[in-house]
């Protein structure tokens, strides 16, 4: 073993997740390397997207005098879509608590990197590790295309394709259903066309939840972001459901893109960038293996996301931050043990981390079990019950309201409606209760 | 050129000579889905008819992983393309 080749942690994966770990390694004075495969932080990555100020501040106390930031979100409208209609609800509020702000991660996780790299984080760009060292059960290192490098740990940020877990055999084989395939599309427009459009400042963004649409009756949504002089706009579909209807997620986008109640937001628009990623869904249940002798797991790798809440970078930044903050005590004591590291799953089962991936435990299954009714018959109904509501054509109300309620008991069978209540009901105590 | 072509006209490659995407040709032959040919994002998958032979466009590859997940029997042989190689976003 050369010693020049050998460091104290390893970070595999220059995410949100991996850049967290490595820059609180490097604060408390060890000796981290990160590895990157892309040309730079950031050039392989996709996601929504915003980061949360929140969890941000934890790593990077003062991001928002210098990070590149497009635009602070000042409002969330979750628009339900029906075939050619739409029903929005929306909420405002502009505060500096908690916010969130559209980002671009070719340039933001390339800041995240160089402030790492000024914390004394050694960068190594462009590097694929294609295996792990194990000696005597041990994880001692990484092999890439060019060397071996050697470390007390090594943490993988890998993200959510994360062979490395699965080829020591801390995480099981992904299915379909485990993953959504996320398609994007970056729109670049005039900033003073963006700010009129969806009714901002220049500082200042919208987020569009997107049910419904093109993505009646399957396992999909779509979003939208502001940024300053583009909007990103996408979808995601569960694997399993492109698989099973033999969709194309690009056409899935075409027809979004040409909804009508999406489409004059982005006229004239020129397409920047199409990008493709997967999230990964699979939730509490397909949690990996996350610490062993030498080795610990965080971010997508360990499916860390919270698909409810369109959370990922927020949980891949603390899982990073608490594994090194144990990859550090570890080295204090010189224990690298699977139960010296257990110190991360623990630190992250007192977190809202795990906590939240196990509310939502059942949400992915429930929803999927009645797909057809909730993604699917119930957003056409209440955007049929706002056509009916709002507009005249000289019948009684009364008669249209009797209408409208007999159709929900006979548009289908009565047995149906008993299972879709059973259903919110076996939810919501799934996710309040249980 | 069609509207995915047009989509990935945008996205900025450094291509490799070879291909980080191998699919087992005898396995592919009697898949009955050929799911990759309809799930890829870029389309990188084709079934040749003629020579009954999955055919790989791998330098349009945006290395997500969808192919390796869908693939019906998992022969699809993945990895990442080395790392000077392969897409890189700018907006993601």
């Amino acid at each position: 073993m050369a010693e020049e080749n050998k460091t104290d942690v390893i970070v595999v994966g220059a995410g949100p997740a991996g850049i967290a770990c490595a820059i609180t390694i490097a604060r408390a004075g060890k000796q981290v390397v990160l590895i990157e495969r892309g040309k730079f932080p950031g050039s392989k990555n996709v996601f929504g997207g915003a980061i949360y100020a929140q969890p941000t501040r934890e790593i990077f106390p003062d991001f928002e005098k210098t990070a590149p930031i497009e635009r602070k979100t000042i409002e969330h409208k979750y628009v339900l879509l029906g075939e050619n209609d739409g029903t929005v609800i929306s909420y405002r509020e502009n505060s500096d608590e908690n916010v969130s702000y559209s980002v671009i991660r070719g340039k933001f996780d390339r800041w995240m990197a160089q402030e790492a790299v000024n914390a004394g984080v050694t960068l190594v760009e462009e590097m694929v590790v294609r295996d792990l060292i194990v000696e005597n059960g041990y994880v001692k290192g990484v092999k890439t295309e060019i060397e071996d490098y050697y470390a007390d740990i090594v943490v993988l940020a890998d993200g959510v394709n994360s062979l490395l877990a699965r080829q020591i055999g801390m995480r099981g084989k992904l299915n379909p259903e485990d993953v959504a395939l996320s398609v994007k599309e970056v729109i670049k427009l005039p900033e003073d066309v963006i700010n009129s459009r969806f009714n901002v400042e220049s500082s200042d963004g919208s987020i569009y939840e997107i049910f419904g649409g093109p993505m009646l009756g399957i396992l999909g949504l779509g979003f939208m972001y502001t940024n300053k002089n583009s909007v990103s706009i996408g979808l995601g579909v569960a694997l399993s459901d492109l698989i099973e209807k033999g969709l194309r997620p690009y056409e899935l986008l075409d027809k979004l893109k040409a909804h009508p109640q999406i489409a004059p937001l982005l006229k004239d628009g020129e397409l920047l960038e199409y990008s493709a990623h997967l999230i990964p869904e699979g939730g509490y249940k397909k949690i990996p293996k996350l610490v062993n002798n030498g080795v610990m797991i965080c971010g997508d790798a360990a499916m860390f996301v919270n698909n409810m809440h369109w959370e990922g970078t927020n949980l891949a930044m603390i899982s990073g931050k608490l594994a090194g903050e144990t990859a550090v005590v570890a080295l204090g004591k010189q224990d690298f043990s699977e139960t010296e590291l257990s110190h991360y799953t623990e630190k992250l089962e007192n977190t809202f981390i795990i906590n939240d991936l196990k509310t939502y435990k059942d949400l992915m299954s429930g929803i999927s079990e009645r797909k057809k009714e909730f993604l699917g018959y119930y957003p056409k109904k209440i955007n049929e019950f706002f056509k009916m509501f709002s507009t005249t054509e000289s019948i009684p109300k009364r008669e249209k309201y009797h209408k409208f309620i007999k159709s929900i008991f006979t548009d289908r069978k009565l047995s149906d409606l008993f299972k879709d209540f059973w259903a919110v009901i076996k939810l919501l105590w799934s996710i309040l209760v249980k | 050129m069609s509207d995915l072509e047009n989509k990935l006209y945008t996205v900025k490659y450094t291509p490799d000579s070879e291909s980080h995407l191998l699919p087992v040709q005898e396995c592919c032959r009697i898949c009955q889905s050929k799911i990759c040919t309809v799930i890829c994002p870029a389309n990188v998958y084709e079934w040749d008819y003629d020579k009954q032979k999955l055919i790989v466009k791998f330098e349009n590859c945006l290395e997500c992983g969808a192919c390796r997940i869908a693939c019906e029997d998992s022969s699809l042989g993945w990895c990442y393309p080395k790392g000077t190689k392969g897409v890189m976003f700018k907006q993601g």
